[in-house]
């Protein structure tokens, strides 16, 4: 169970991830750094940042817990496990 | 000479592609489908590849430079947010959902899904009559990206029209002589040639300018305005709104959504988007850049043409310019080629089949697909030549017009109390106020709507939650019917 509750940290992470992929704390700066707009160094880092967490995303098998699956028995359905709570992702 | 030259590359690396996804598809039929099958590690290089190669598009390699040409290269922030970020999280709650449970009731195509779950044939047809809609402006834009880019290429010896026949042509070879199956892994050689190819042209032409210091120093002079973050077409509302609806919107196309049901390894949907950031990155950086600090060179870009075919012709020999022109030309072509062929299993599963003829035979069935991809393919054509937008614009309004299926289909997956008649209000209204929008502007008769309103915010993100609080809305208000099923949907226990 708190297996599960650690998992939502996901969803805050990726809304965190997604939102400030866009420089928004550099708007309106024009400082140059090492050839290019600072701010493209930021989202240039950015994006390797996301590309580390989702890594780490997938491999912590929230994903598979999210949707009411065990992450050892990959596609396979865990016994008594309705579709859980949706992780990873918008939930309307 | 230098023209002849040209010509001569762009067409015979066209006709190259032909012949190398012909090869592909006779000899490898069985092969592509044992990517998926079989082996995990490649499964997740091909999937990943195949949908990095539905953005080698007209969008990307043209219309992506002449808007930070125009505009700054603050269009760098904003693809890469919607492509390498919301749309990987996008692929997880949408792409996985959609995996588990076509894996466990052999579904094909979004419509098929919806359909079976809402017991709805009137739902199926819908939401694939909505995908074939919005997906001739996407065919049309590669046409005008064709033709401008040989616009460009040639100096206007060429005329517009010239090229966007010419891609129209090769677009319908392939389909009918390739037959009705994407041949995934050209797409992927073709993918990591212009990759490379977009870099090797990045190198060369900074070079030449004097470094990437230079470049950036030259764009500043021309444009101050291009240095700092924001400012001018680049409104917060345009940079949310524009991100937002092109990365819902790319869930819901043909070929990505499919991409979803095809993959044979959860494992392989999985792994896959860990790299995405830094591939799309890749892609994007020098691309447009280039295309940003080209207001620093002294090249003069005529009117209607795409800025890269100009700048690599300044800096470039002729025939490595052609070759970046043709290369994109030839993906644009074969990823477009993908589009139609999943929007005509969109047209034969979910249409023609279930509405029209339930009778037909396979052969009727497959020559009914591939007369439709060719009449698709040519009324794109003809209106491309009216030209009713820049690239970015008809991109964009496809991209939307894709979006405003999104979160209908989210609730759908996530929600079991969705009923049919939420699915379809949900659907129908933002998709009928969405088009008068768009055709608004088209028809001279009425006057024209609104396309963004208080500084830059696209009026598809209203219907986008439009759309959200109808399918919520209609579906708390009526029963569920007897023929939809719930538990369609469940991906746990038996």
């Amino acid at each position: 169970m708190s297996r599960s509750r650690r998992d939502l940290v996901w969803i805050p992470t990726f809304a965190v991830l997604v939102a400030f992929a866009v420089p928004w704390p550099l708007w309106g700066v024009d400082r140059v750094v090492a050839g290019l707009p600072v701010w493209i160094w930021w989202h240039v880092a950015w994006l390797g940042l996301c590309a580390a967490l989702f890594s780490l995303f997938v491999r912590s098998g929230a994903w598979e817990r999210g949707m009411g699956l065990r992450p050892e028995t990959g596609a396979e359905g865990g016994p008594g496990s309705e579709s859980g709570p949706a992780l990873g992702g918008d939930r309307p | 000479m230098t023209l002849g030259l040209s010509l001569g590359v762009v067409v015979g690396y066209l006709l190259f592609a032909l012949a190398v996804g012909l090869v592909a598809y006779r000899v490898s039929e069985a092969t592509a489908e044992d990517y998926y099958l079989a082996n995990r590690s490649i499964g997740t290089v091909v999937l990943l590849f195949t949908t990095f190669a539905t953005l080698l598009s007209a969008f990307t390699f043209f219309g992506g430079p002449n808007l930070a040409f125009a505009a700054g290269p603050e269009w760098l922030i904003v693809m890469g947010t919607l492509d390498g970020v919301l749309f990987a999280v996008l692929w997880y709650a949408i792409g996985y959902k959609q995996w588990l449970i076509g894996d466990r009731h052999g579904y094909v195509t979004l419509g098929e899904m919806l359909g079976d779950r809402f017991g709805s044939v009137g739902l199926r047809a819908l939401v694939a009559g909505v995908s074939l809609l919005w997906l001739f402006p996407y065919v049309m834009l590669q046409q005008m990206g064709a033709g401008e880019a040989l616009v460009g290429l040639t100096g206007g010896i060429v005329p517009y029209w010239g090229g966007a026949a010419l891609v129209t042509a090769f677009m319908i070879l392939y389909v009918v002589l390739a037959g009705m199956r994407g041949v995934a892994w050209t797409d992927t050689v073709q993918g990591l040639f212009m990759l490379s190819v977009v870099w090797v042209a990045a190198v060369w032409v900074v070079s030449a300018v004097g470094g990437v210091g230079a470049a950036t120093g030259a764009m500043l002079d021309a444009r101050p305005d291009f240095g700092s973050f924001g400012g001018g077409l680049y409104s917060p509302g345009f940079i949310v709104s524009t991100a937002i609806t092109i990365a819902f919107g790319v869930t819901m196309f043909p070929q990505i959504n499919q991409r979803f049901f095809v993959a044979k390894s959860g494992e392989t949907l999985k792994r896959s988007f860990a790299l995405w950031p830094v591939l799309v990155l890749l892609l994007f950086l020098p691309a447009f850049m280039l295309g940003a600090w080209a207001v620093g060179m002294p090249v003069e870009v005529p009117e209607g043409a795409n800025v890269l075919p100009v700048v690599l012709n300044e800096y470039t020999p002729a025939w490595f310019a052609a070759l970046v022109i043709a290369g994109a030309m030839a993906a644009m072509m074969s990823s477009s080629d993908s589009m139609l062929l999943s929007g005509s299993s969109y047209f034969t599963r979910d249409v023609y089949r279930p509405v029209i003829n339930a009778d037909a035979s396979e052969r009727r069935e497959a020559w009914i697909a591939r007369i439709g991809v060719a009449a698709f393919a040519l009324a794109a054509f003809v209106a491309s030549l009216f030209r009713p937008g820049t690239l970015i614009e008809v991109g964009d309004t496809a991209f939307s017009g894709f979006a405003l299926l999104a979160l209908p289909v989210i609730c759908a997956l996530y929600w079991d109390r969705t009923t049919r008649s939420g699915m379809i209000a949900g659907v129908l209204v933002p998709q009928v106020a969405y088009l008068a929008v768009v055709l608004s502007a088209v028809v001279g008769a009425v006057p024209t709507l609104p396309r963004t309103v208080a500084g830059g915010w696209d009026v598809a993100l209203g219907l986008m939650v439009l759309s959200a609080l109808l399918t919520v809305g209609v579906s708390l208000v009526t029963a569920p019917t007897a023929e939809g099923d719930a538990s369609r949907f469940a991906v746990a226990g038996d």
